[in-house]
């Protein structure tokens, strides 16, 4: 390859520029439905401008080498993402910041081999952007994968508490800070051994940080690695002296950093309490709250259907379950049926509904339920007590009276669908058994919910047979 | 034994009758002896025969009805009989009850002739509206026909259909009505109107009624004014001025647009608030109607002529003052049950009694064996429902926002001081060239934190799949370590970053596209 410059520097300065305005323009896009298709289009110019950009600055560029490793890349991107589910979509997410995580760790890792003429009084900034941005890299990485793992299943939601957790996570801290100064004081490139400890150390932190947070805390934990991921980006920028790299680093880190502060405020709780972990879990909820006393009344798929079809007013709260069964389709498709009856029909969606920001939303869009009868929940609370049925589907803590009415429940205080308020709701469940939160939900015993257990999907198709008949 | 005499309505037009077979059914089981002057149910096609098998005896002489009797049950108030050159009030026997519609402030005359009969008169028109009288409310009850009928009275005088039809010959848009005031008529014309297919609107001061017109399946239409118009005894007040002409604005744009409308706006004591101008009227579109339900004190419209229909330049007002009468059979059903719930309240073992401790008989009774006793002292204020409680959550919730406010403000010096901390640091140790990377870096953590705080909610999961597409940029990071023909560590470092930095890129945006897709209205 020749050793020419295709673009002058300035060129791919501006060109860096109009990159960095795209992905503005790209997430304010995102703010609305109408505009969010093309927000994804300014992305992707964006990413173009800016990899030809970067392409054409590469000096003495093996674009042989380039080219074997992008297109594949590209490939197997575009089918992962036109085969994935959409109940899926948490995994997805997290599985891709665990790749920007690790590009970051890898890019920090060449940074510090590559030769790079640093100048002797910028060398030991150099050097501590590299050091922190492997680690961020390294903890979304792994913290990512573990994500991932819970999400898909392949280890369970709960909780994995260790006695002593905080001294470990603390004790790993220190132990990176004094592999950072090792790496500071070594000279060259034989630095190498401390920075590849560090990154073993943070790993492991990010595996054992993300053991102990339970499933329904995933949608925290998944925005928080999504700000992991960017801020691992800015790091490689300052590392590289690239401020396209911290420009969309810091946009990134920003956003999953607001989703966050979102989701806790979903759940009343503090950032900190989630990631110190353990919800549901800590000091054993039942012996503190109250349990909930009564009869359950349970009903089966005709009852609620016939109950849904004489309903005026019908507001849906879905949850996980609507997710884990795959039961959206059908639901959109008793919600047509009752539409067409003339009920008016309006969907309620929790903050943490789902194990990702906004999960809900894009399951029911593929199900094509019409985007304007789905609203949050400040929106829709005051609407329960005039609803005829408020219908459940899969969710439980968020629909939990006592966060409201008993300060003793370790959800006390949470943001809750007032469902109880409206004449009759209909509760679907696997089971008796508690969310995630492991809180006793006492609306199962009030006289106005009926149970219908069963798999959602199940149900929810023996409700469309019975609607049809 | 209780002897109950019902007279015929004598008023003219008046067709209503103060029990009807059913209600002197009842009346017989509660153990009165009834007897009904010959005729009373003509007005609701109801003959004797009806009457007498239900157990009353029918009289033919009027004077020896009233003479005979111990309570007398009437719907309007007496009044003179030309026939027999009599007045009612002289027809009672000394000491005789009478219940029936007294109107007690407009008929000081009528109260004076009782009295001098020592008469004990119970006003139908004066039962509190408490929800234990709810079973005695006439007025409800009427004002539910009336509400009714003033839609079908509209629909007479509206040459078109009220639903809305896609024909063969054509597209049929459904009439527009406004419904001004929800109380019980206003709820009932728009419950009509909405079963006859019109597009309904309804406007009512009282912020609480909201609830209900939304019931009935109408709009409520506010105007940017926040005052609260609930009254006394569920009455709207009178409104202040500002309110008022903001209020005249919306009926003159309302009034050019709809083709119907009813107006129901009472307040009690005073003469009917002139809510429809003369203009407003002309604005409207020709073949309108408007129907008057307040014609009787006067009217909401100022072109409405009481007890008549006007045309005025196309639009019809229609002034009646009698719909009640003019369904006097459901009428006289609803009314005979209100004065039997009445009078089961009046009866003991003994016979009639009168407990003037009892705050429905209090309110009710206008003379008491000739002693006026109306109007009846103040009550206690009734709890206005919803409203403290409402006001009680709106400070509850107002604490919370200050506690979280607090804590906001409580946490932010810290931060604050942390923030400066790791600020001075970085200036203290950062080269120049870092620090120009730094000022890049928080200004784009600013504009990221603006512009994702707009995002809606129902978009976040396609904003976090986008940020992964983007955060893959580092790609560029990998790239830049691809330089030279030669592989080693470094290189095959760059590549591997550069692979799944595009797995990233591109599994990001698709996934994206695809969800986005989705979204429809």
């Amino acid at each position: 390859m020749s050793g020419e410059y295709p673009l002058k520097d300035g060129l791919i300065t501006i060109a860096y520029i109009a990159a960095s305005a795209l992905f503005i323009f790209s997430l304010s896009g995102l703010s609305k439905q109408e505009t969010a298709r093309r927000g994804n289009l300014f992305g992707i110019v964006g990413m173009v401008i800016a990899l030809v950009a970067a392409g054409a600055a590469i000096k003495d560029g093996n674009y042989i080498l380039l080219a074997a490793v992008l297109i594949p890349g590209f490939i197997i991107g575009a089918l992962v993402a036109s085969r994935v589910q959409m109940t899926a979509m948490p995994q997805l997410v997290a599985i891709l910041h665990s790749f920007v995580g690790l590009a970051a760790v890898l890019v920090g890792f060449a940074t510090y081999r590559g030769d790079h003429q640093i100048a002797p009084n910028e060398l030991s900034v150099h050097l501590l952007e590299i050091f922190i941005g492997v680690c961020i890299g390294s903890i979304t990485f792994t913290g990512s994968v573990i994500a991932f793992a819970k999400l898909q299943g392949t280890i369970g939601g709960r909780p994995l508490l260790i006695p002593g957790r905080h001294i470990i996570n603390i004790v790993m801290v220190l132990v990176t800070i004094g592999l950072g100064v090792w790496f500071f004081m070594s000279p060259g490139t034989t630095g190498q051994t401390a920075l590849l400890a560090a990154t073993i150390v943070t790993g492991i932190l990010g595996v054992h940080f993300i053991m102990a947070i339970g499933g329904a805390d995933m949608p925290v934990v998944v925005s928080m690695l999504n700000s992991y991921s960017g801020w691992a980006a800015a790091a490689a920028g300052f590392m590289l002296q690239n401020d396209l790299l911290i420009i969309t680093g810091a946009l990134v880190g920003s956003s999953g950093a607001i989703l966050s502060y979102i989701m806790c405020r979903g759940m009343n709780r503090s950032f900190l309490s989630v990631m110190l972990g353990g919800f549901g879990t800590e000091g054993g909820p039942t012996a503190t709250a109250e349990t909930p006393q009564g009869e359950v009344h349970s009903i089966l798929a005709p009852e609620a259907a016939e109950l849904l079809q004489q309903a005026r007013k019908v507001i849906i709260v879905p949850g996980y379950g609507l997710a884990v069964a795959q039961a959206q389709h059908s639901l959109a498709e008793v919600v047509k049926m009752l539409r067409e009856n003339g009920a008016d029909v309006s969907f309620a969606i929790h903050p943490v509904a789902g194990r990702l920001p906004g999960h809900m939303n894009v399951l029911l869009a593929e199900a094509n339920v019409p985007y304007d009868i789905v609203f949050e929940m400040e929106e829709i609370n005051d609407e329960f007590k005039e609803a005829d049925i408020a219908w459940v589907i899969g969710a439980n803590d968020i629909v939990n009276p006592s966060a409201m009415d008993d300060p003793n429940s370790p959800i006390a205080g949470m943001p809750v669908l007032h469902v109880w308020e409206a004449r009759d709701v209909i509760v679907m469940k696997r089971s008796m058994a508690s969310g995630y939160a492991g809180v006793d939900n006492p609306l199962f015993y009030k006289d106005n919910t009926l149970m219908l257990f069963g798999d959602a999907k199940k149900v929810v198709d023996e409700i469309l047979t019975s609607m049809r008949e | 034994m209780v002897r109950i005499a019902i007279p015929k309505e004598i008023h003219p037009g008046e067709r209503r009758v103060a029990a009807t077979p059913q209600t002197i059914l009842r009346l017989k089981k509660l153990g009165f002896d009834v007897s009904i002057e010959s005729g009373a149910g003509d007005g609701i096609n109801c003959p004797d025969a009806e009457y007498a098998e239900a157990g009353a005896t029918v009289v033919n002489d009027t004077r020896r009805l009233w003479a005979d009797s111990d309570v007398v049950m009437k719907v309007r108030p007496p009044e003179e009989n030309h026939h027999l050159n009599v007045h009612e009030a002289d027809l009672l026997p000394e000491g005789g009850w009478l219940v029936g519609f007294v109107w007690p402030a407009q008929n000081r005359d009528l109260l004076h002739r009782l009295a001098d009969r020592k008469a004990t008169v119970f006003a139908m028109d004066c039962i509190p509206r408490i929800t234990r009288a709810q079973k005695m409310d006439t007025l409800s009850a009427m004002a539910n026909i009336a509400g009714y009928r003033a839609v079908i009275e509209a629909a007479n005088n509206f040459s078109r259909f009220f639903g809305g039809q896609i024909t063969a010959a054509g597209r049929i848009d459904p009439a527009k009505v406004l419904v001004i005031g929800a109380g019980v008529a206003g709820l009932s014309s728009i419950g009509a109107a909405k079963s006859l297919g019109a597009i309904v609107k309804a406007f009512d001061p009282r912020s609480a009624t909201k609830d209900q017109v939304h019931s009935m399946g109408a709009e409520f239409l506010e105007i940017n004014i926040a005052e609260e118009g609930e009254g006394k005894g569920g009455y709207a007040k009178e409104m202040s001025d500002s309110f008022l002409q903001a209020e005249m604005a919306l009926f003159a744009q309302q009034a050019m647009q709809v083709d119907i409308i009813i107006t129901t706006a009472l307040i009690p004591g005073k003469p009917a608030p002139k809510l429809i101008t003369q203009g407003m009227v002309e604005s409207m579109k020709p073949g309108s109607v408007i129907v008057d339900l307040a014609a009787e004190q006067g009217g909401n419209c100022s072109l409405t002529q009481p007890g008549k229909i006007v045309h005025h330049k196309g639009v019809t007002i229609v002034g009646y003052t009698d719909l009640p009468s003019r369904m006097a059979n459901m009428s006289s059903q609803l009314y005979g049950s209100t004065i039997v719930a009445l009078l089961e309240e009046l009866k003991n073992e003994e016979g009639m009694h009168v407990d003037l401790d009892d705050q429905v008989v209090r309110g009710a009774i206008v003379l008491h064996e000739g002693k006026l006793m109306y109007p009846p002292p103040t009550p206690p204020a009734p709890p206005e429902p919803g409203v403290p409680t409402k006001s009680m959550a709106a400070a509850v919730v107002h604490s919370n926002a200050n506690a979280a406010e607090n804590g906001d403000k409580g946490f932010n010096p810290i931060w604050l001081a942390i923030a400066g901390i790791i600020l001075i640091g970085v200036g203290w140790i950062a080269p120049a060239s870092t620090l120009a990377h730094f000022t890049v870096f928080m200004l784009a953590c600013f504009v990221g934190w603006q512009v994702i705080w707009n995002v809606k909610p129902a978009l976040h999961t396609p904003l976090m799949s986008v940020t992964n597409a983007i955060s893959g940029i580092i790609l560029v990071g990998g790239m830049l370590q691809l330089s030279g023909a030669s592989i080693n560590l470094t290189t095959i470092l760059g590549a591997v970053a550069v692979l799944i930095a595009a797995i990233n890129i591109a599994g990001g945006f698709l996934v994206t596209n695809r969800m986005l897709a989705m979204f429809r209205k």
